[in-house]
């Protein structure tokens, strides 16, 4: 017998319009954490930590309590925060910029010590609110606002892969990159999102869901193209899978 | 209860904490202050609270914003360059109006300076270290009893106005043992209806210095200086040594007051009207409680382990009314006895002996 899926409007999505700009990921990330958090009925203990970057309003979208965050700084606050109330369910929510490069320090240790909350990570290979510069996540040959001939990896650097670096860590229970560039994959990132929060409500440990995601104004691709651009151009440099899962390993 | 112990200033700070209600301690290695992390890290997991040796002090501080935003007595301390690292944080936390204490154990600056004690984080402490228009009531304990007594009201006042408290001491008062009475106390609790609980029968909380809409931020800072004009009004407080009849006031605040008022004592056995003027809150800067001395005193000399920081403040507070002299040393160097008193006599136009 099948089903056919309803699909409601989650009661934690406030009724305010995204400013995010059309196309951008930023919004697909969102309603699907406000669907997760009615699913898990945590709405009235979950606190979530804003980044500096296009995000930091999350607030307005999602009808919980959160924190802002000094720039890269949310691995810290959410830490205060958890370590402060186990009680609370705990994430924190940083784009690429935020995470992989003013904040490098203060994710990599609290992936090290196992904080027990849940990182949604957004990569979208540029800095949006500030106008689009290189992150460390920029591709080689991408142009941006601080690489107006493309990223030259001879001068500055290569895309970081920040799954892959967690992975070193050995606290660290889940983490997996995904991508909301169709249907299939956004109920792909779903689950994973879904399963990071399970396993910080069982005291697993620290889960890093990294999701490649679109920047059309800065990519300067329509929202349609962006899409292909993620499989095609992304996804190669950035391999969507399961870099650890310690549920499916015990 | 009350109970006589020995310990380092360092140790009378955390054993203050804990009395006073600290929930959360938060610290990185940075010496003179080491004493103090490592009396968190034995005696807060005693105590079943959370103690955490972040990765920098950057993290440390971001931590005490998470956890003072969940509504936890939060707390973190380091000396001068790691206090510098911190600003970034102190400047989130007071435009969020989170209650938290930051201990600076001052050393020897600029730079990495050197591990001796030193008053030259005065402007930082007073002035706002951090961006934007903010201030932090800035407590100044002169001896290890007030190091205990002080950082464990510090967070009764931190919690009473939704304000950052710093307790500014220096090396020599961190590393110095004196008897101290450690008295029980109960923490005053105010509910904090603003907290980070999770949404339950209320509308969201949220913890935040960033008001993007037009005019709302300059309203949070006008509720900012209003508040700033309550704490002056009320916290204002400083220690007052034979100030009824002096006509030279040594001003001076920390280990230098502890110096003063020996120069002080010296000069009165030798017939002289020196007084000591210790401002115990640097921010609020006692003002009133020195001019209300003005229309008496012939002097004022500001002593400090500086180049000469919060005498700007004296000039301020005394507008020209009677000169104010200054006397400092820097980079780990404590004014003497000695030193004081020859300058204290030439002002007064007396032949050092």
């Amino acid at each position: 017998m099948s089903e056919t899926p309803v699909y409601t409007r989650p009661e934690t999505l406030t009724d305010r319009p995204m400013a995010y700009c059309p196309g951008c990921g930023h919004g697909i990330a969102q309603t699907l954490l406000a669907g997760i958090i009615d699913e898990l009925k945590i709405r009235e203990r979950i606190v979530g930590v804003a980044p500096v970057g296009c995000a930091v309003e999350t607030y307005n979208y999602l009808d919980i309590d959160m924190s802002e965050a000094a720039h890269g700084r949310a691995p810290a606050v959410a830490t205060g925060i958890k370590r402060a109330r186990p009680d609370l369910v705990v994430f924190g929510y940083q784009g690429d910029g935020d995470l992989a490069s003013i904040g490098l320090a203060e994710i990599m240790h609290a992936a090290n010590r196992g904080e027990n909350y849940t990182t949604i990570f957004i990569n979208n290979t540029i800095y949006g609110m500030t106008g689009g510069q290189m992150a460390p996540t920029t591709l080689p040959r991408q142009k941006t606002q601080t690489t107006p001939l493309g990223r030259d990896p001879e001068t500055t650097g290569h895309p970081m892969r920040m799954c892959e670096i967690m992975a070193t860590l050995d606290s660290p229970c889940l983490i997996a990159r995904t991508a909301t560039d169709s249907v299939a994959n956004i109920r792909k990132t779903r689950a994973l999102m879904l399963k990071a929060f399970r396993y910080q409500m069982e005291g697993r440990g620290f889960s890093f869901i990294e999701i490649l995601s679109a920047c059309p104004t800065y990519w300067r691709l329509s929202p349609k193209d962006s899409m292909d651009y993620i499989g095609q151009t992304l996804v190669p440099v950035f391999p969507c899978r399961i870099f650890r899962d310690r549920g499916a390993e015990s | 209860m009350s109970e006589r112990v020995l310990m380092n200033g360092n140790e009378a700070v955390g054993e203050g904490a804990i009395r006073g209600g600290c929930d959360c301690y938060f610290g990185y290695p940075i010496t003179p202050q080491n004493e103090l992390t490592a009396y968190m890290a034995v005696h807060m997991p005693r105590h079943e609270r959370v103690f955490v040796q972040a990765e920098s002090e950057v993290a440390a501080i971001n931590m005490v914003y998470g956890a003072a935003g969940a509504g936890a007595r939060a707390m973190t301390s380091s000396s001068s360059p790691g206090v510098s690292l911190k600003q970034e944080g102190m400047s989130y936390i007071a435009g969020a109006g989170l209650p938290m204490v930051i201990v600076n154990v001052q050393r020897g600056g600029p730079g990495l300076g050197n591990i001796d004690p030193a008053q030259g984080d005065y402007f930082q402490a007073v002035k706002g270290g951090g961006h934007g228009d903010y201030r932090l009531l800035v407590l100044a304990p002169a001896s290890v009893q007030e190091m205990h007594d002080f950082t464990a009201e510090a967070f009764d006042l931190a919690d009473r106005y939704r304000n950052p408290v710093m307790i500014l001491a220096d090396g020599r008062l961190g590393q110095m043992m004196e008897p101290l009475t450690l008295r029980t106390r109960e923490p005053e609790r105010v509910e904090k209806t603003w907290a980070l609980t999770g949404k339950r029968g209320r509308a969201q909380n949220i913890v935040r210095s960033y008001f993007s809409v037009e005019g709302v931020l300059e309203k949070n800072n006008l509720a900012l200086q209003e508040k700033y004009r309550r704490i002056a009004e009320a916290e204002t407080r400083a220690d007052c040594y034979r100030m009824d009849d002096a006509e030279l006031a040594l001003v001076a605040y920390g280990t230098c007051a502890r110096l003063a008022k020996a120069v002080a004592r010296a000069c009165r056995a030798d017939g002289l009207r020196v007084g000591v003027l210790r401002p115990v809150t640097l921010w609020p800067w006692p003002t009133e409680i020195l001019r209300s001395h003005l229309d008496r005193l012939k002097q004022v000399l500001v002593v400090e382990m500086s180049a000469g920081q919060m005498v700007e403040d004296v000039r301020l507070a005394v507008e020209g009314a009677v000169p104010v002299h200054f006397h400092g040393r820097m980079g780990g160097g404590v004014p003497s006895v000695t030193g004081i008193r020859a300058k204290a006599d030439e002002i007064m136009g007396r032949i050092s002996r």
